[in-house]
């Protein structure tokens, strides 16, 4: 089954002519036609165009020129990055029949390499979300019980990926959003370093925190994809203009000799018991590989959720401002004025997350709170940056859980509190802007899978990939997949 | 929401015990100052484009509700 195959094994496969692209994007396709129904990832399946860049790359193979390792691969996009001519609706009211006039530059980057984009994949309404309840349209499952969330708000490209709905998908991530799914999803889900992957084309949620990086199957696959989509673009200007390493050849280093930091504030109550066991025995199996395991202290982790939910929704409410029903997007008609219009459009168009996101971030933005709320949020900030920067100084990477449980039921989390504090794990990592990643660490009794993260010093993706590497390369969590019949 | 956004705001309280007495502000991860280019006229989105998702217009333009009352 090609569906089953990872990137590097489909590319193998296409480069000794055992299979063509064209078979790939079918094979692939058939699969969405017949299970994506039940698992309901995709917000839009681009079947024509899919078929169409198969073809040619069908033909660059049969000249005997693929373009690389992404030639012809089926992949698919979280529909927050903007794809010409294919609509783009953040999974919103707002955005439902919006069509975009230009590629992401991480789109351009993967159809310039000759991916194959199956479609575009659902989320939690403008990326605000920790399980895609959130979505104006429907709630994605997830693939190892159909009754419980993927986790979200990138909840349709983590279950893309886990049902082989697509080969890898691209996420975003601004709390949490690409690790805390893939981690639900027992998948490998990377967040880049902020400035390491160009926002430009990405709808815009928290400016300073968004990010984009891969889902894959196994750590090579997201090393492939990250390849293709990290370096400077000058249409972002806060991409950073540093030098891209091979993120292949080095994957397999090992880590002998590597100095890992296990950072007590994220082993506290509220932890599941069998999350806790599981990162601890994966911890133990890094030090049987050689790795030197010391204690490091991140003291400020518990003020980060409440830093960041003055950040991201300040954030959040400058950047929605946007959508006033006058350029593109949905327009109530029938206002009496200029001002019915917006409250019209903005009242139909938005969900209760967002209205309550731009609120508090209006709120907290206002004249009298801003130095209470928002300027304090900053100073917190610094703090959260300088205990990384801190245990940095003694370690390479930094290994913990990456989210204090596994992926509940469908409809359990109604409080949003309760739903924010899924991200407590992942949020600091985005505001200090670090890269980290998700990786599958087994499973719990009931068989849900348990996420591994690994957070690395800015810009250095390469040992964060290597460690989840070595580890997944000394044990078999990526290769379960789910049980799915149509 | 009221309620939902009083106990966010409960939560957010939490910072008042932090410390933050000579802390200064971050407001990005990655430091960085004003980025410069070259003042070069290049082609941008065709207008046709740029309109198409427009909800209504008149031609060329965008049209909106009125805004000046008589």
């Amino acid at each position: 089954m090609l569906t089953g195959l990872s990137v590097h094994e489909l590319a193998g496969r296409f480069r000794r002519r055992e299979a063509t692209p064209t078979q790939a994007a079918r094979a692939y396709l058939d699969r969405v036609a017949a299970l994506d129904p039940k698992v309901k990832a995709y917000m839009t399946v681009t079947a024509d165009r899919a078929l169409a860049q198969a073809a040619a790359a069908d033909a660059r193979f049969q000249s005997g020129r693929p373009l690389g390792l992404l030639d012809g691969i089926p992949l698919a996009i979280k529909d927050v990055l903007c794809t010409r001519g294919i609509r783009t609706t953040c999974s919103s009211r707002i955005l439902e029949n919006f069509v975009p006039p230009y590629d992401a530059t991480v789109v351009a980057k993967l159809l310039d390499a000759g991916a194959v984009i199956l479609g575009k994949l659902n989320m939690d309404e403008f990326a605000m979300g920790s399980s895609t309840e959130n979505s104006a349209f429907f709630t994605t499952r997830n693939p190892w019980d159909l009754a419980r969330v993927p986790g979200g708000s990138s909840g349709g490209a983590a279950a893309a990926v886990a049902a082989d709905l697509a080969a890898a998908t691209l996420g975003t991530d601004t709390g949490g959003s690409i690790r805390q799914p893939a981690a639900f999803c027992g998948r490998v889900g990377l967040k880049p370093t902020y400035g390491r992957v160009s926002r430009y084309g990405l709808v815009a949620f928290a400016s300073s925190l968004d990010q984009v990086g891969p889902f894959g199957k196994d750590v090579r696959d997201a090393a492939l994809v990250l390849q293709a989509i990290a370096g400077h673009d000058p249409m972002d200007s806060t991409s950073v203009d540093v030098g891209v390493p091979d993120y292949s050849a080095e994957l397999e280093g090992g880590v002998k000799g590597l100095r890992i930091g296990i950072p007590a504030e994220y082993f506290i109550e509220g932890l599941d018991p069998e999350v806790e066991a599981a990162v601890r025995a994966a911890i133990d199996s890094l030090r049987g590989l050689g790795a030197k395991t010391e204690s490091v202290s991140l003291p400020h982790t518990e003020y980060g959720l409440a830093a960041y939910y003055v950040i991201a929704p300040a954030e959040a409410s400058s950047n929605l401002a946007r959508y006033d029903g006058v350029k593109y997007g949905l327009r109530v008609p029938g206002a009496r004025d200029l001002i019915d219009m917006y409250s019209r459009t903005r009242g139909a168009g938005f969900g209760a997350e967002v209205k309550r996101r731009v609120m508090l971030g209006t709120y907290a933005l206002s004249a009298g709170y801003y130095d209470a709320y928002y300027g304090k949020a900053l100073r917190v900030r610094t703090l959260v940056q300088r205990d990384f920067q801190r245990a940095f100084e003694r370690v390479d990477v930094i290994v913990a859980p990456t989210t204090p449980g596994v992926a509940f039921k469908m409809g359990e989390r109604e409080d949003p509190l309760q739903m924010y504090l899924n991200d407590v794990f992942t949020i600091p990592v985005n505001l200090a802007g670090l890269p980290g990643v998700s990786i599958p660490a087994g499973f719990t009794q009931t068989g849900l899978p348990v996420g591994l993260q690994v957070i690395g010093k800015a810009f250095d993706e390469a040992t964060v990939l290597r460690v989840a590497r070595a580890y997944e390369a000394a044990t078999s969590w990526h290769e379960r997949k789910p049980e799915l019949t149509p | 929401m009221r309620r939902e956004l009083d106990g966010i705001l409960t939560y957010i309280d939490k910072l008042r015990a932090v410390d933050t007495e000579g802390v200064p502000p971050t407001s990005r991860a990655v430091p960085m100052t004003n980025v410069m280019r070259e003042d070069e006229p290049k082609p941008s989105c065709p207008r046709e484009d740029m309109l198409a998702n427009a909800p209504d217009r008149a031609g060329e333009l965008f049209r909106v509700p009125r805004i000046i009352e008589e």
